[in-house]
C-alpha cells in the first residue's frame, strides 16, 4: 500500500521532538478527525535552523512528518514556503488515495509554524 | 495473531479436499455414477456440518462465504415473508453483510430498526422485547463480535423472538469452532458459520435454517441445494468445511482452555506494561482467544505497521486504517470516544499460537507504544497535565 521511502520515513522518522523556547509553532489537525501534527522551527537569519514536530496518525501522516522537516531544515523561509502537499506527496514516490489530503498535513503545519514566527517577530 | 480474519487451513482439511479437484471433479447434478457418488459426498458433509451446530442435515444450505449466508438470511427472510410484515431488527454492531443487506432491503421499503447495544457490546433484552411490532418478520443479532469479542445473551434474545413469533437469526461466523455453538440451546432459526474461522478454506459457508423454512433464493440457477441455491456445488469447499467441522468438534474443549490461558497473559500483560490502554467489549462474556484494546494517544495503522515489522500481523478498527476513514461502527456503538478509538488494536489468536509468541507480542507491543507515544503530540499533553 506505502511506497519504500513512505515506509522508510514511517520507521526512522527524522528529526522528531520538540524545541524547547521554539521561535515558532504551528499545530494543524485534531484527534478526532485523525491526525494531529504539531511543527516547531528555530528560525537564524531568515534560515530554518532547526525544523522539529510531533505528530498522531497513521504511517502516511508520520512520514509526511518526518519528510517535510528533512526538507525545510536548512532552508530560507521563502523557500521552506514552496513546500506543498504535492511536492510532499511526490517526494514520497506518492500516497495512497484516500491518504492524499487528511494524512498530508506536514506543509499546512510548517507554513502555520512559519507564520507563528513572522507574526511574533513584527510584534 | 489475527485469526478473526483468518485461519490457517489445517492439513487434514487441504488432503480431504484434493482429491475433488481432478479424482473426483465430476458435477454432482449429472446421472451417471460419478455424480451420484459426489453428491452422497457432499450429502456426508452437510451431516458433519450439521453435526457441528446441534442441526439435522436437511437444515444446512451451502453458500460461498459467511457473508452470502447473511444475505440469504436477511435477503431470504424478508423476501419470503414480505406479505407477513416488512419491519427487520439489527444490532447496529453487525457485520458489514448484515447491515447492508438490511440496508438493501430499506431501499425496497423495509423497515430497518437498529439496536443499540451497551458499553460491554450487549443488546438489551427488554430493548429487544420493546422494538418488535406486529409487522417485525426477522431480528438478526450476531451471537460473538469479531472486532471486540462480545458474547452475546443469544437464547435469552432468541426466546424472545419465539414467544412473538419472530424469526431470529444469528451470524456465528466469529463463534463457531471457538466456543460451543448448538442451533437448540441458542433456540435460534438461523445461524451463519464459515470456513475462513473455522480451519477451512475460503469460498465456502453455510446457513443453518430450521424446519424447512422458506427462504427466498438469492443466486436462482437450477435446483441444488434443495432449490435454495443455484450453481453447481463447490464440491472442494464442501468436502473442506466438512472435514474443518468434523475436527472441530473434536478439538474445542482443548482449544478453548489454550485460548483461555493465551488471551490471560496478554490481557493481564497489557494492563501491566501500557498504561492507559482500555480492553474494549466484555470483560468475561467474550471469545477466549479474542483481546481487543484501545490504546491512548497513538493510532492504530501506525501500530500494527510497526508491529508487522517484528512480524506480528493484528487488525485496528481506526477511522485511518478503514479505506472510508471512517471509525469502526463497533467502536463508535459502545461509546469509545473517536479520538479514543485511533488507538484501537485487536489481536486475535488460534490454538496454533504459543504462549512464547504472546510473551513475544508483550515485548514487541511495549516498544512500539513507548515509539509511536514518543511522537505524539497528544501523550506529551497527557503526560504534562
Amino acid at each position: 500500500m506505502y511506497s519504500e521511502k513512505v515506509m522508510n520515513h514511517f520507521s526512522n522518522p527524522r528529526n522528531a521532538g520538540v524545541i524547547k523556547n521554539a521561535d515558532g509553532i504551528g499545530e494543524v489537525g485534531n484527534p478526532v478527525c485523525g491526525d494531529m501534527m504539531a511543527f516547531y522551527i528555530k528560525v537564524k537569519d531568515d534560515m530554518l535552523e532547526d525544523v522539529k514536530y510531533q505528530t498522531f496518525g497513521c504511517v502516511a501522516a508520520i512520514a509526511v512528518s518526518s519528510i517535510v522537516s528533512e526538507m525545510a531544515k536548512g532552508k530560507t523561509l521563502i523557500e521552506a514556503k514552496s513546500i506543498t502537499k504535492n511536492v510532499v506527496t511526490d517526494s514520497l514516490d506518492g500516497l495512497p488515495k484516500e491518504k492524499k489530503h487528511c494524512s498530508n498535513l506536514g506543509a499546512e503545519a510548517l507554513a502555520k509554524a512559519i507564520k507563528d514566527y513572522e507574526g511574533k517577530k513584527s510584534d | 495473531m489475527d485469526h478473526a480474519s483468518a485461519t490457517p487451513v489445517k492439513k487434514q482439511v487441504i488432503e480431504s479436499m484434493i482429491p475433488y479437484f481432478d479424482q473426483y471433479f465430476g458435477n454432482p447434478s449429472t446421472v451417471y455414477d460419478m455424480g451420484s457418488k459426489i453428491k452422497k459426498v457432499i450429502e456426508e458433509q452437510r451431516s458433519n456440518v450439521s453435526q457441528l451446530i446441534g442441526a439435522k442435515p436437511e437444515e444446512i444450505v451451502f453458500t460461498s462465504s459467511g457473508a452470502e449466508a447473511n444475505n440469504l438470511a436477511i435477503k431470504g427472510v424478508a423476501l419470503a415473508r414480505k406479505k407477513k410484515g416488512k419491519h427487520i431488527i439489527i444490532s447496529t454492531i453487525e457485520h458489514h453483510s448484515v447491515i447492508n443487506s438490511a440496508r438493501f432491503l430499506e431501499r425496497m421499503d423495509f423497515e430497518i430498526t437498529f439496536l443499540p447495544v451497551d458499553k460491554y457490546g450487549m443488546v438489551n433484552p427488554a430493548h429487544l422485547s420493546r422494538v418488535i411490532t406486529p409487522e417485525t418478520v426477522l431480528v438478526s443479532i450476531m451471537h460473538a463480535n469479531n472486532e471486540i469479542g462480545t458474547i452475546q445473551a443469544t437464547p435469552e434474545l432468541a426466546d424472545i423472538c419465539r414467544e412473538k413469533g419472530v424469526l431470529f437469526h444469528t451470524d456465528a461466523v466469529a463463534s463457531v469452532g471457538n466456543i460451543p455453538v448448538d442451533v437448540n440451546v441458542l433456540n435460534v432459526d438461523l445461524l451463519s458459520l464459515s470456513g475462513v474461522s473455522l480451519g477451512g478454506p475460503k469460498g465456502i459457508g453455510a446457513l443453518y435454517f430450521r424446519n424447512n423454512l422458506r427462504l427466498m433464493p438469492l443466486i436462482h440457477g437450477g435446483i441444488q441445494e434443495m432449490g435454495r441455491r443455484g450453481g453447481t456445488e463447490n464440491v472442494p469447499g464442501i468436502v473442506g468445511l466438512g472435514k474443518a467441522s468434523e475436527l472441530a468438534v473434536e478439538e474445542l474443549t482443548d482449544k478453548m482452555n489454550h485460548l483461555q490461558k493465551l488471551r490471560k497473559c496478554l490481557v493481564d500483560g497489557i494492563h501491566e506494561k501500557i498504561g492507559h490502554a482500555k480492553l474494549t467489549g466484555h470483560p468475561e462474556k467474550r471469545l477466549p482467544g479474542h483481546a481487543s484494546f484501545c490504546i491512548e494517544a497513538i493510532e492504530g495503522e501506525s501500530l500494527i505497521y510497526t508491529l508487522t515489522h517484528e512480524g506480528i500481523y493484528s487488525n485496528t478498527g481506526s477511522a485511518c486504517a478503514s479505506k472510508a476513514l471512517k471509525t469502526s461502527p463497533v467502536l463508535m456503538s459502545i461509546g469509545i470516544p473517536p479520538d479514543i478509538a485511533q488507538g484501537s488494536v485487536v489481536f486475535t489468536m488460534n490454538n496454533n499460537n504459543r504462549i512464547e509468541e504472546v510473551k513475544y507480542v508483550l515485548e514487541k507491543l511495549s516498544i512500539a507504544v513507548a515509539k509511536l507515544r514518543a511522537l505524539s503530540p497528544i501523550w506529551r499533553k497527557k503526560i504534562s497535565s
